[in-house]
């Protein structure tokens, strides 16, 4: 296992989480150190999201979070969603305010954010008239607004274009210091991530540095389902 | 759900036979062509003499709910507490009227009692509805706000703008019930619109009458063109301005009412008749004084307004399945649906109470009026939600073309069950109904409340008004039973 003389961040031992019936996480030992940037693979049901929600709830300081449905608020505007992010760094009165006129602060923060998403023209509709790809696009951009030092993000490209899709994952490893990513496209994992994670029916198969994974062992990991 | 139908029914049946449902006006027919004519002949320049009455049904009503609004968000941000939910189905379970004849001893006959009147019960309603929006609204959005941003910060962009379009919408519907509240309350005396009709009815002045009438639905139609979320503050600083000049409030009359007013009769007696309005705790006499009022009094009433809201509870459901094919687009032309559906509209728009007022003018005090303008409001209202409803179900190409097989087979399967919800949703509004209508002279608890307030026996008011309430209660708790065990919801259809 890759370690690097780096801080640990996240520390699961033998962690294990059970729903009702269902095993999702079984005996998971993990460490990610300050710094890294690990992409989460593995087929569908394999636990991906279980392990973020893991791990976001393991630090203090709630990290910037894609939600794997974007959990964005469809009568707001893009705009208002990105701020979202920032909710709790402001006093309640500047929400207030920045709810009711947007305030020039905010939007010099946030709009070029969505340039750099190509979301600018859409700044200031409403979250649910967008497509999917612009919603999910919306979903990183306040998670890159948000600004703290550790991303978690959950299938963060799934509906984005497949041509925006690689700039949506560039901004996303760059814009914070210490990155996880759960993927179903292995190729993306391949191309932005340092280390990968296979996972598979909740259980850890591989955990090695991305140039180390073969295709071998990609196969493996997503036998029965044909990997994108 | 047929096998619940029909146990219904048959209550009903059985009601219907206890029930007394005579005509004793003698001439009831040259009196219902008298009104005919005054409908087709308005006295509209007569209406210049009720401006203020027109604005003061408006003014109430929007002082009304817009303090109603504010406690009911209060209320519905606690609303996950028993004891709120307990004391919101209470005050709910008090019609306006009878509110008004609490606040009567405590602030008079005024402008102050017309509001309170409305603003209570309301609160109680706005408290579980916004609740229940709030409740059944999407949670997802929320996930992305972090979770260390402040209570208010998290539900005005988390909450609100995902519920937004559902409240505002049920608070426009409930301004429009607050108009025919502020309407009727005119019937007890207050100085809105339902005073000058109580007097133009009563002294057969059906022209006069009918503008009046038609001034009010006109009102009810307009809403749409002035009622927008961004007048309202505007119309709400403007309603207190002018209320402002009326308030009154006497701290002693407060205290009066609590500690000296509502205390049963035999503690009052002998203060009362040496002069002094000393108390005396004669605890021992309570128990008697209830059971007088019981026994001469409310089970009487209790018995009479169970009758009739088991005969209009069926009734309004009967009324609903004739009247909604007619305004539905499955079964008749265009125009007929049309017609149909203004005519629901103006039916369901027209107040009980006012129906009930009419229909005793023209029959004379029995079940019979009553029992006909619960029917037809609350028949309107169902018939015009069902229709809709049905109107959104798609037939296919080859459903069958003979109407009654249309709509035994396609319609009223599909329909059926979202309208039986809403016949037992509205099940705890038709026994208020009920007991209201006393009032006008037929035996429900109404009719005792109101001998009580016109003999100023306030502790017998305040009794009576308890056991309607609690017996409101019941039925509530009956329903939302009977509708968990059909699994039926009715998911907030408001009836606009």
């Amino acid at each position: 296992m890759k370690s690097s003389a780096g801080i640990p961040l996240f520390n699961l031992v033998a962690e294990s989480v059970a729903y009702e019936n269902t095993v999702a996480l079984k005996n998971i030992t993990l460490q990610i150190n300050k710094g890294e940037k690990v992409a989460l693979v593995g087929p569908s049901g394999a636990g991906k999201t279980t392990l973020l929600r893991i791990l976001y709830e393991s630090v203090e300081g709630q990290p910037s979070f894609v939600h794997q449905h974007y959990s964005l608020v469809p009568q707001l505007s893009a705009f208002h969603n990105v701020f979202i992010g920032r909710l709790d760094q402001y006093s309640t009165a500047y929400n207030l305010l920045n709810l009711i006129k947007p305030q020039k602060k905010a939007v010099q923060d946030i709009v070029p954010i969505l340039q750099q998403l190509r979301m600018e023209e859409k700044t200031f509709d409403k979250a649910g008239a967008l497509s999917g790809g612009q919603q999910q696009r919306v979903a990183v951009a306040r998670a890159i607004y948000r600004g703290a030092e550790i991303l978690l993000a959950d299938e963060p490209v799934s509906s984005v274009d497949p041509h925006q899709a690689g700039t949506v994952m560039e901004l996303i490893m760059q814009n914070a210091e210490t990155v996880v990513v759960s993927l179903h496209a292995v190729e993306f994992a391949l191309e932005f991530s340092q280390r990968m994670v296979g996972l598979r029916d909740g259980e850890v198969e591989f955990d090695l540095p991305a140039g180390e994974v073969t295709q071998m062992m990609l196969a493996e990991l997503y036998r029965n389902e044909n990997p994108i | 759900m047929l096998r619940t139908s029909l146990i219904f029914v048959a209550i009903a049946l059985i009601a219907l036979l206890l029930a007394d449902l005579e005509i004793s006006t003698l001439h009831p027919f040259t009196e219902l062509s008298r009104l005919a004519l005054g409908a087709v002949t308005p006295d509209v320049p007569a209406l210049w003499g009720f401006k203020a009455a027109l604005l003061n049904t408006v003014v109430f009503a929007v002082c009304g709910t817009f303090l109603g609004v504010v406690l009911g968000i209060g209320l519905a941000f606690i609303f996950r507490f028993l004891p709120v939910r307990l004391f919101c189905a209470f005050i709910r379970a008090i019609h306006e009227i009878f509110w008004a004849f609490i606040f009567l001893p405590i602030v008079g006959l005024n402008s102050t009692c017309g509001v309170l009147a409305i603003a209570i019960p309301y609160a109680g309603i706005f408290a579980k509805v916004y609740a229940e929006i709030i409740q059944e609204s999407d949670r997802r959005p929320l996930e992305g706000v972090p979770s260390a941003s402040g209570g208010l910060s998290r539900f005005v962009y988390g909450v609100l703008p995902v519920i937004y379009a559902d409240t505002k919408h049920y608070t426009g519907y409930r301004f429009e019930c607050a108009l025919r509240s502020s309407a009727i309350l005119g019937f007890i005396g207050l100085p809105t619109l339902g005073f000058h009709l109580e007097t133009a009815f009563r002294e057969g002045l059906y022209s006069e009458a009918w503008a009046l009438l038609y001034a009010f639905y006109i009102l009810i139609a307009s809403l749409r063109y002035w009622l927008k979320p961004r007048l309202v503050t505007l119309y709400v600083a403007a309603a207190f301005v002018l209320l402002s000049k009326t308030i009154t409030v006497s701290w002693e009359n407060i205290v009066r009412f609590f500690t000296y007013d509502i205390l049963p009769w035999p503690m009052r007696r002998d203060g009362y008749y040496d002069g002094t309005h000393a108390v005396s705790y004669v605890w021992e006499s309570i128990p008697s004084w209830a059971h007088e009022i019981f026994a001469q009094e409310a089970w009487e009433g209790i018995g009479n307004t169970v009758v009739l809201t088991q005969i209009v509870l069926v009734g309004t459901g009967v009324f609903a399945l004739i009247s909604f094919p007619v305004a539905c687009k499955h079964f008749s032309g265009r125009i007929v649906n049309r017609i149909s559906h203004y005519g629901l509209i103006v039916i369901r728009t027209t107040p009980e109470y006012i129906l009930a007022y009419i229909l005793v003018q023209l029959w004379g005090p029995s079940m019979l009026p009553a029992v006909w303008a619960i029917l037809l409001h609350n028949g309107a209202i169902l018939g015009f939600l069902t229709s809709n409803n049905a109107d959104l179900v798609a037939l296919r190409v080859d459903a069958p073309r003979r109407w009654i097989d249309r709509y035994l087979y396609e319609i009223l399967p599909r329909v059926y069950g979202q309208f039986l919800a809403f016949l037992f949703y509205r099940w705890e509004v038709m026994m208020r109904e009920s007991a209201i209508l006393g009032i006008l002279g037929i035996y429900t608890l109404g009719f005792y409340i109101e001998s009580a307030i016109s003999d100023d026996q306030i502790d017998k008011v305040v009794l009576l008004i308890l056991i309607t309430a609690l017996l409101n209660m019941g039925i509530d708790s009956v329903s939302q039973f009977v509708r968990r065990r059909l699994k039926i919801s009715s998911k907030l259809v408001t009836s606009s």
